[in-house]
């Protein structure tokens, strides 16, 4: 016992002064120990925060478009003559900047550019097919002057959001530092407004040259698709193999093997889930690329570990004196399980799946290889069957292509894409909590 | 279409036959119910099983089967010596699909009636011109031995289905009789359907094992194409990666690999630390008000999706990096995406996948080895250091390695936040590829599945497979072999 202490104390008896300063020690380290813990969390919190910070800050202005107010007569002989050449929409385009060259001289804003041409690349390519929309919708109206609100240009857009400056555009051939002095002018007196952008949320995508147009709207249905397909398959098919797993399986080597499987199935990279889609759906099954019930199909195979380890989960919190009571009282084994345990386990089993549902409306790796990606979804389903099979793509597929693309533009867009993605895994997550605290119970 | 209507007519005279059951069971006991064996309802549910179950699981499999069959027979239409150096058969097939697809949009558009579209000859007219006016694009013109092929897989595809439909339909009325004429009041319903009903269980669960064996065969099978095209030895030992679909590519794997170890290792590194400090204070010093607030908290970054960390790294987190280590300070950094960009967020997202591991498995160490230390006069920190975590450390090397096999095999961080250019660098500001970007870039796009460029994927996805599931395998016994040593 001795030899032990004589190393640490050389008179045999403690020493006030060293004893005090070793406590001390002792003490600094517990305290540094517990400054890491707190340091380690504070980053990780930090870090949370840097991310929310970032996607709110970059995604907003997405919720924002830059709209210009123009009045144009319409004119039942341009119409027709615009109806009759071979590019259409070009004549629209042409009456469009002449009202607005008019509108601009009426108003007498200062600008260096007289060519009505020029005058015209503040508004997005889209105006002339959106009034031609109107034109053809609305026969009635020629002969009137309609006020119209046209997309302007994502240029323009990015400037009064900041996103532009004069230097920037100094290198760009689309718009000169002259077309800003005069969205100064028309922002003053309210022909260039700023206000909410539906469609963004409920619009399609547009090509490369038109991010002031991209909307999101298509790829959400072609992500709802999707996920009625994962719940369809994943919940019956999850719930069904956990109740065999649980209930019913003999311990054997072939129920070992199953379960070994599931274990290892939850922790392989989705990418190969993509893999395993391209090859067996596709290339095998000759399924439709780029397809939701594909998508469906792989996402499903993905989740079905993550339905099953939780189902499993709820079935075992049933306590057996359940089970019991009703074999007690003449149930055979599955009228004890499916009338009795089930229902019981079902809110568990629910919050499972929302959670795995959740795990599935945010993956993107998959949806890469299975074609998703690379696909303008400009067009909205017509009807269910289409909207199963018609190649579209899906939301985070669709963030995916937009930060892609060349223009900062879309970068905007890919922003604000994640924060409706956030809100829709917050809500589902927030659901799959509040399940759980109101039909959790404590045995 | 026609396959869907037979599916939905089967499902209505199988719901028809439940109702249909239950009532002639209740009549064949005269209307009393205790003369049954099983209550009414499991009489109507054995009619429905019986008519259902065995049609669809018949056409369930004629479908997965019928376009291998078709396949088989039309290759063999055509000849080996109609096939050009430099092609191979299957890309002929693929062209014969192309053209068969054609057809049939063809004939929906309204182009061509059913007859024309069979009796087309390719010697007398344009198949690809034609078929470009309903806009099915084709890449070259429609050889005539391909344009009958076509027609050969459509005729057969047409009668495939007709004979299906018929096949299931007999199936499904003889179900219905045979099930129906069982109803009697001695016949043990109940017994028949759950049977029934655990064989769908046990059918259900052996989906697991179905996707795995899935996922093997479909590499394995275009890995071993692969490695027919492209020797083995140069995939795993070449130091050189340079794809191009014009043909002479090198596909060495060894740059790939570095960069998705390069980018686990920095990931690991900024996750371990922080996590395992993070599950060490939540567990054993934070007060239950801390410890419910930042644990929900800190899970929420777990909960995000892995396309907004891409994003965040190849829009926040590597223009950050680029102001301070480029090219106006110390010019480490050329651009954006780096392995320091993709590690730093990987590590980020892998934080509360180690805290919360960490956090269970500290959990699991007996209060008692706590108390013991603790008595013995050790401060709070030393019992940690010297008894709780090395009584956890299997645990926590565990869980360490399922981090690295979900970092290994993370996509979209380094898709977006890596680079494009496979090098072998030690310089973490580099631009590096990893193993999942490469799988992604090989099979998106046009390319043609039987080029070595595209097949290469596949062998790649093999690769990655093989390390994770070794990786989990172990993991999980290692996890598995602590947890017995404490329960």
């Amino acid at each position: 016992m001795t030899d032990v202490t004589t190393g640490l104390l050389p008179s045999g008896r403690p020493n006030a002064d060293e004893t005090a300063k070793r406590t001390k020690a002792r003490n600094a380290a517990e305290a540094r120990f517990k400054l890491y813990g707190i340091v380690a969390i504070a980053i990780g919190l930090f870090f949370l925060v840097a991310l929310l910070f970032s996607i709110i800050t970059n995604g907003v202005g997405a919720f924002q478009q830059t709209f210009v107010k123009v009045s144009i007569p319409l004119n039942a002989e341009q119409i027709a003559a615009a109806e009759k050449s071979v590019v259409k929409t070009s004549k629209y385009r042409a009456m469009i900047e002449a009202a607005l060259a008019d509108k601009i001289m009426a108003a007498g804003y200062k600008t260096e550019f007289t060519d009505p041409r020029k005058l015209g690349d503040i508004l997005s390519s889209s105006a002339a097919a959106q009034l031609r929309e109107h034109v053809l919708a609305n026969p009635g109206d020629a002969g009137k002057t309609i006020d119209f609100q046209f997309l302007a240009s994502s240029r323009v857009d990015g400037y009064l959001k900041g996103r532009v400056t004069r230097a920037a555009l100094a290198e760009d051939k689309n718009l000169d530092a002259g077309h800003l002095d005069l969205v100064d002018q028309m922002k003053a007196d309210g022909t260039v407004v700023k206000h909410f952008n539906w469609d963004f949320i409920t619009g399609s995508d547009a090509s490369d040259s038109r991010p002031e147009q991209a909307g999101i709207g298509v790829s959400m249905l072609g992500s709802l698709f999707m996920m009625l397909v994962v719940l369809f398959l994943a919940l019956p098919i999850g719930v069904a193999a956990s109740i065999y797993l649980e209930e019913f399986a003999p311990q054997n080597r072939w129920t070992d093997l199953i379960e070994v499987n599931i274990a290892n199935l939850a922790a392989v990279p989705s990418i190969v889930f993509g893999i395993l889609g391209l090859a067996a759906f596709i290339q095998f099954a000759n399924l439709p690329q780029s397809a939701p019930l594909v998508g469906g199909l792989v996402l499903t195979l993905m989740t079905l570990p993550t339905i099953i380890i939780s189902t499993r989960a709820s079935l075992k919190a049933v306590p057996p004196s359940i089970r019991e009571g009703a074999l007690g009282i003449g149930a055979s084994k599955m009228q004890a399980v499916f009338h009795h345990v089930l229902p019981l386990a079902m809110p568990g089993i629910l919050t499972g799946t929302i959670i795995g549902l959740a795990q599935a409306l945010g993956e993107t790796a998959p949806l890469l290889l299975i074609g998703m990606v690379g696909f303008i979804a400009s067009n909205y389903p017509d009807g269910i069957a289409d909207g199963f099979l018609h190649p579209n793509s899906a939301m985070p597929a669709q963030i995916f292509e937009w930060a892609k693309r060349a223009d900062p533009a879309f970068y905007e867009r890919a922003w604000g894409g994640i924060i409706i993605l956030l809100i829709f895994l917050a809500i589902m997550n927030i659901t799959a909590i509040i399940l759980r605290r109101r039909f959790e119970r404590r045995w | 279409m026609l396959v869907f209507w037979v599916f939905v007519s089967i499902l209505i005279v199988a719901a028809a036959g439940y109702f249909l059951g239950r009532t002639r069971a209740l009549s064949s006991a005269g209307g009393d119910i205790r003369q049954l064996h099983s209550v009414p309802g499991y009489h109507g549910t054995n009619v429905f099983l019986f008519t259902a179950v065995p049609s669809l699981l018949v056409m369930a499999i004629w479908l997965l089967v019928q376009p291998l069959a078709v396949q088989n027979a039309v290759t063999s239409m055509i000849p080996a010596d109609a096939v050009p150096a430099g092609s191979s058969m299957s890309i002929i097939m693929a062209d014969v699909q192309r053209v068969a697809d054609g057809l049939d949009t063809a004939i929906q558009a309204g182009a061509m009636t059913e007859e024309q579209a069979s009796s087309l000859d390719a010697a007398s007219t344009d198949v690809r011109e034609r078929l470009a006016k309903v806009g099915v694009a084709l890449a070259g013109d429609v050889r005539p031995e391909v344009l009958k092929a076509a027609q050969r897989y459509r005729a057969l595809t047409a009668t495939g289905s007709l004979s299906l439909a018929i096949v299931s339909v007999v199936l499904a009325l003889g179900g219905f009789v045979m099930a129906w004429r069982q109803i009697a009041p001695r016949f043990r319903a109940r017994n028949t359907v759950e049977a029934f009903v655990k064989g769908l269980l046990i059918a259900a669960a052996s989906i697991a094992i179905l996707t795995t064996v899935g996922i093997v065969l479909s590499l394995i099978f275009n890995t071993i194409e692969f490695f027919g095209l492209y020797p083995a030895t140069d995939f795993f030992f070449g130091l050189t990666w340079v794809p191009s679909f014009g043909g002479g590519s090198e596909l060495g794997i060894l740059p790939l690999l570095w960069g998705t170890l390069y980018i686990s290792f920095i990931a690991l590194a900024v996750a371990v630390p922080i996590g395992l400090m993070a599950a060490i204070y939540l567990s054993e010093y934070a007060s239950p008000m801390v410890r419910n607030f930042a644990k929900p908290l800190l899970e929420v970054l777990a909960g995000i999706p892995t396309i907004v960390y891409g994003l965040f790294a190849l829009l926040t987190v590597g223009p950050l990096l680029l102001s301070v280590f480029g090219d106006n300070t110390v010019g480490w950094m050329q651009a954006g995406t780096a392995v320091m960009t993709a590690g730093l967020v990987m590590g980020i997202m892998l934080i509360p996948f180690v805290s919360s591991l960490s956090d269970d498995i500290i959990n699991a160490v007996p209060q008692a080895m706590r108390d013991g230390s603790l008595g013995l006069g050790a401060t709070h920190s030393e019992t940690i250091k010297q008894v709780v975590l090395p009584a956890a450390l299997p645990g926590i090397v565990g869980a360490i390695l399922l981090a690295a096999s979900r970092a290994i095999g993370e996509t979209m961080i380094v898709v977006l936040g890596a680079g494009a250019a496979a090098r072998l660098s030690l310089n973490p500001f580099d631009a590096m590829t990893t193993v999942t970007a490469k799988i992604v870039s090989q099979l998106t796009g046009d390319a043609d599945f039987a080029s070595p460029e595209a097949l290469v994927a596949f062998a790649l996805g093999m690769t990655l497979f093989v390390i994770t599931l070794g990786l989990n395998i172990l993991a999980l016994y290692i996890v598995r072999k602590y947890r017995e040593q404490y329960e």
